[in-house]
């Protein structure tokens, strides 16, 4: 064996055994450090023969390169177990919790609203408002409801107590003020949703003081209750999600519609506790509805003659407690925490007629 | 309203069953509370007949019966005393159900011997009490059939579906049998046979008199006013039938003299009332003195006022008029004259008047409903007859005061509206034809003209025509139409207010806050702590004393959610809630305010992450919903001047002008205690209203144009009196040299040893951003005089050495 190869396998074995990176490094200086045994091999060079140096030089290069490799590999290997053996003394124990986060939740009420509303808005409905506390004659005089109607009386309606210009006020008994103000300041076509709080003088397991109501007003040319069946039944397949329904017509009475209709839809109730719609042998009451009376429409600046219109309302609150499986409408308003996690949404479930409205 | 189905068809010809009737019932309008059909439960049950009876093999006291159903002969086993050869039973078979124990019967074996069935006694269906036997049905009980004809036909059970409807309150006209039959007849359902009444002749004439004394502005209260005397009556029990009837319906039968009247008025929709003719003068109806008392029927003294209408004599009222009559001139077992009362009075006065009085009686419930003035006088003479017929006596002639009200004014009625307000296309004859069917006469000129018939007083336009007609004709043939869609795509139809509502929303829910919707109305006193309380937001008539104001901010429904949560044991919340505030009793006066609450103390957690719930939690929660809505940061410094119910020194408030948007803070400790809650709590309050507008126009954003030049952060620590505020540190670094300091961040407050009492160390780390070129050593020096020179200016900050 000549005195390189002799050298290289030496080296090698020294790289091997290195035990860490600073005894590689006290390797790497020996051999290839400036006074190191290659550098010093590498000097003889220019002492010799060209003919030699032809020899010598491969071989020389060929131990630098090899011996060079060799640290680079053995610091590599040395640099893995020590990572190796860091990450094993940093192990955690990942069964714990991570730190606590609240997970927030939106009302019932709140994404109903959003899915009723996407429905409506896909059938061209604008949402509109108005105030919880309502002129009298906006909740009932201009709707047709005379003075002596026993829904104006105490029993029934909150009265808010008489203002220092010696006006009074209701609460609103249903959201028609919010129609009675879009007729008032708008002109036909009009095609509107009305969401939002109303009040009774009520409470049991399916009345509560205070209930959520959408209301429904398509003013136009031409509108009759062919067009009050199409809403409420593409209303119902959308917002309960299946592909077909059975709706029944009863006729009923309001003072502001005429003629007036109550709907029922085809339900399933023979599981006590559930309900499933489209088949079964009950009828589950959605709400009321008709073709605006003649009267009101005068009394809110419609000319009657040339326009007719169909208005629906039904309890937000009653929607959702179908929809969801909720039994009792107080407790949406108590602000229980255990309830609001087990009946409420997530943040990011936002309902839309392209991503569905539910999950 | 209630009828039975037998009494329906003294009415209405008809072969239809009691279910075709009540789905026909809720088709036009009438909508059916419930049925109740006593033979429905029995359906499965036959008649049987035993053939033979020997004794059991192994048993002494049974019996081993073969018993007919009809077709099949059955094995029973039987221990009832009664049970011989030959008599009809009522059989139950294999599956049957049986009413006492709800489970089906079973094939079984008694003493050895296989039983495949049972024969009922009156306990096991339901029907008595009796259990000392089984049934024993009449001799021609027909084997095989459901037992419910046979078992009526042995008086053990009333046959008959009871039909309850409620009747909407423009329908006074189907509050009897004789309505509800009218109604079916029309819609097809059979033929209407109602017997015309005929009039009895009187023999005397009628020794009292009647008086109609009104004002003029009253004329309307009573229009007709008839009546009659009978004279030698002997008042009892009424007929048998009558009392079976009335108690199927849930009526109380009282006697003769009343149950005539009653009946009247449950078949004919024609109310009346019998005196005592000895206990009264001459009649009168008027208008009540204030504070004129009338003791009723039903032994309650009502004091009634002026805008009541009473029947009296010379002397007295004597009853509150088409509500209830007196007590004092009722008619009872030792009445022996009697005068009938039939009048017309005006609904609205009656409702009035009835609600008033708070008393709800058959004769309020049909005449505030509207009754036809027409049966007036039929409805007399039928009572005069039924009187007569079960009591005796005779009759006089009738005295009337007043005039039937002339009949209703036409409508003019084109039935091209049926098709353009109904949607069904209905053909004139038959539009014609249902019209007629109800009563209306209808003149064909072109338009038709529609007189509506003396019972409805609900019709006073075309419109009302067409839901007659629709009612009628089936509101399933209503085919749907689609309404016209706008070309193009869909719009977003929320207003401003909707979506800031709904990013708020969805904000703070997904910052952890759990979403609560509270009544907009509490406790006065609640409201009270929160600049609320007043006067002018009570209500009148609240329905609980706790539920007595509207809130001026859902802040304190989410403290008192808080609170009824902390008692169920769970005081770690993040609450929030957007909702109205009423700032007075107005309906102008109200506005959005998204409010959030979280309480608790630091968690007990193994990562110590969580603190106490604290104002900058909440100042957190705030700036991010605000982001949220407006879409940009909350640039608006915070100042303080947040109202009593905050912590005075913990709390801030974000106002634009003089506008305030946003509040928050610490909850004032005495509001906390108000509330009970022990933990503690931060809230928010939002004023979604009062953002203004976003200040961008159109929707492209300017040009991203990051330097490139090396940015150099520079930290400075300034110490300066306590009371200074660290915004305002920011605020005149940033004035030092605009151009070129991108942010400040405050990293360090420091109050302590190296830093004089009194004052503080506050640490902030400025960035500069050269725009232009590379900054110099010189420049950069120069930049951090300025801005040192500027704080120190405006908050007399030193250095911290």
């Amino acid at each position: 064996m000549s005195d390189v190869a002799a050298l290289q396998s030496d080296l090698l074995a020294q790289i091997a055994g290195a035990a860490d990176e600073a005894a590689l490094e006290v390797v790497r200086v020996a051999a290839l450090g400036k006074k190191g045994s290659i550098s010093e091999l590498m000097k003889t060079l220019g002492a010799l023969s060209p003919e030699e140096r032809k020899v010598q030089g491969p071989l020389l290069n060929g131990l630098r390169d090899a011996v060079t490799e060799a640290i680079a590999a053995r610091k590599a290997a040395l640099g893995e177990a020590a990572l190796e053996q860091r990450l094993a003394g940093e192990t955690l124990d990942i069964t714990l919790p991570p730190r606590p986060e609240n997970s927030g939740t939106v009302h019932p009420i709140s994404q109903v609203l959003e899915e009723v509303t996407a429905i409506f808005a896909g059938m061209g409905f604008s949402v509109a408002e108005g105030p919880d506390v309502e002129h009298d004659d906006y909740n009932f005089t201009r709707l047709n409801i005379p003075p002596d109607h026993p829904a104006r009386q105490m029993q029934d309606t909150f009265y808010v107590a008489p203002q220092a210009d010696g006006s009074s006020h209701v609460l609103r008994t249903h959201t028609s003020p919010v129609q009675v103000r879009t007729m008032l300041n708008g002109k036909p076509p009009i095609r509107i949703i009305s969401p939002g709080r109303t009040y009774r003088v009520d409470s049991d397991a399916t009345h509560s003081p205070m209930f959520h109501q959408v209301e429904a007003l398509v003013i136009d040319e031409g509108i009759h209750l062919g067009h009050l069946k199409w809403t409420i039944e593409e209303f119902c397949k959308a917002f309960f999600e299946i592909d077909s329904i059975e709706l029944r017509a009863r006729p009923s009475f309001f003072p502001f519609t005429e003629p007036s209709l109550e709907w029922d839809m085809r339900c399933d109730r023979s599981v006590p506790g559930k309900i499933t719609f489209g088949s079964g042998q009950d009828w589950l009451e959605l709400g009321g509805s008709g073709m605006v009376h003649r009267k009101v429409l005068e009394n809110c600046g419609i000319d009657a003659k040339r326009y007719s219109g169909f208005a629906l309302g039904f309890g937000l609150d009653r929607m959702a407690m179908l929809k969801y499986g909720i039994a009792d409408i107080r407790s949406f308003f108590e602000g229980d925490v255990r309830w609001l996690k087990h009946y409420g949404f997530a943040a990011l479930v936002i309902p839309s007629l392209e991503g569905g409205l539910s999950k | 309203m209630k009828f039975t189905l037998s009494w329906l068809k003294e009415h209405l010809d008809t072969d239809a069953s009691a279910q075709q009737i009540a789905d026909k019932l809720n088709s036009i309008g009438l909508e059916v509370e419930s049925i109740s059909d006593p033979g429905a439960a029995l359906k499965d049950f036959v008649v049987g007949e035993v053939i033979t009876a020997e004794k059991h093999p192994n048993a002494d006291k049974l019996r081993l019966c073969t018993v007919s159903a009809g077709g099949e002969n059955l094995q029973i086993v039987c221990g009832a005393p009664n049970a011989r050869a030959g008599i009809k039973v009522v059989l139950a078979r294999p599956g049957t159900v049986i009413p006492a124990s709800g489970e089906a019967l079973k094939i079984g074996s008694i003493r050895g011997v296989e039983s495949r069935g049972m024969m009922c006694s009156a306990r096991e269906l339901l029907l008595g009490e009796d259990h000392d036997g089984i049934i024993e049905l009449k001799a021609d009980a027909k084997v095989g059939e459901a037992v419910a004809a046979a078992l009526a036909d042995a008086g053990l059970l009333t046959n008959d579906p009871v039909i309850e409807v409620s009747i909407t309150p423009n329908r006074g006209d189907a509050a009897s049998v004789w309505g509800v039959a009218r109604d079916l007849a029309a819609a097809g359902l059979g033929k209407l046979k109602t017997e015309k009444v005929m009039p009895v002749q009187g023999k005397f004439p009628s020794p009292k008199t009647i008086t109609l004394d009104f004002a003029p502005e009253n004329k309307n209260a009573c229009p007709v006013f008839a009546g009659r005397l009978i004279r030698g009556v002997k008042n009892g029990p009424a007929p048998k039938w009558l009392q079976d009837r009335f108690k199927a319906v849930g009526l109380k039968s009282i006697s003769a003299l009343v149950d005539a009247t009653n009946f009247v008025s449950q078949d004919r929709g024609r109310p009346l009332h019998v005196f005592d003719a000895d206990k009264i003068g001459n009649l009168r109806a008027r208008m009540a003195r204030d504070g004129e008392q009338v003791l009723a029927l039903d032994d309650v003294a009502y004091t009634l006022d002026a805008n009541t209408i009473v029947i009296a004599d010379e002397n007295r009222a004597l009853g509150i008029a088409g509500i209830m009559g007196g007590k004092e001139s009722g008619s009872y077992d030792e009445t022996v004259n009697v005068f009938i009362e039939s009048a017309y009075f005006d609904p609205a006065a009656v409702a009035r008047a009835g609600r008033k009085q708070g008393i709800l009686s058959d004769a309020r419930y049909r005449f505030e409903r509207g009754v036809d003035p027409q049966q007036v006088l039929p409805g007399l003479e039928m009572a005069t007859r039924l009187i007569l017929e079960w009591c005796g006596g005779e009759a006089s002639d009738v005295v009337i005061a007043g005039q039937l009200p002339p009949p209703h004014a036409p409508i003019a009625f084109d039935p091209i509206v049926v098709e353009q307000l109904g949607g069904i296309v209905i053909p004139r004859g038959e539009i014609i034809r249902i019209l007629q069917s109800l009563g209306f006469v209808v003149e064909d000129h072109g338009v038709l003209q529609v007189v509506p018939p003396s019972w409805r007083h609900d019709i006073d336009g075309p419109a009302d025509l067409v839901e007659e007609v629709v009612r009628i004709f089936g509101l399933a043939s209503v085919r749907s139409a689609a309404l016209p869609r706008d070309p193009g795509v869909m719009r977003s139809v929320l207003t401003k207010a909707q979506r800031r509502a709904k990013s708020a929303r969805r904000a703070l829910a997904g910052r952890g806050f759990q979403e609560c919707v509270s009544f907009s109305f509490l406790d006065r006193k609640q409201a009270a702590l929160f600049g609320g309380g007043d006067e002018a937001r009570q209500l009148s008539n609240p329905i609980a004393s706790d539920l007595d104001a509207l809130r001026p901010t859902p802040l304190p429904s989410l403290l008192a959610a808080a609170q009824r949560n902390a008692a169920r044991g769970f005081s770690n919340l993040s609450l929030f809630e957007i909702g109205p505030g009423f700032l007075s009793g107005m309906p102008e006066a109200q506005t959005t305010i998204a409010a959030g609450l979280r309480t608790g103390h630091a968690l007990r957690d193994w990562s110590k992450s969580t603190h106490d719930a604290d104002a900058f939690d909440v100042k957190a929660d705030m700036l991010a919903a605000l982001e949220a809505v407006t879409g940009a940061p909350m640039l608006a410094p915070v100042s303080r001047g947040a109202p009593a119910w905050y912590h005075p020194g913990r709390s801030g408030v974000i106002a634009l002008g003089k506008t305030v948007i946003a509040r928050f803070g610490e909850l004032h400790p005495k509001v906390l205690a108000a509330f009970d809650l022990k933990v503690p709590a931060a809230a928010f309050e939002i004023f979604l209203d009062a953002l203004p507008e976003a200040k961008q126009k159109g929707k492209a954003r300017p040009l991203f144009a990051p330097s490139p030049y090396q940015a150099i952060e520079r930290d400075f620590a300034f110490v300066v009196k306590r009371e200074v505020a660290a915004g305002d540190i920011v605020k005149a670094v940033k004035l030092a040299e605009r151009s070129l300091i991108e942010s400040v961040a405050i990293f360090d407050v420091y109050e302590g040893k190296g830093v004089p009492e009194g004052h503080k160390s506050v640490a902030v780390a400025v960035r500069i951003q050269p725009r232009e070129k590379t900054l110099a050593d010189a420049e950069i020096e120069a930049v951090a005089a300025a801005i040192v020179a500027q704080v120190s200016k405006a908050t007399g900050a030193t250095l911290r050495s």
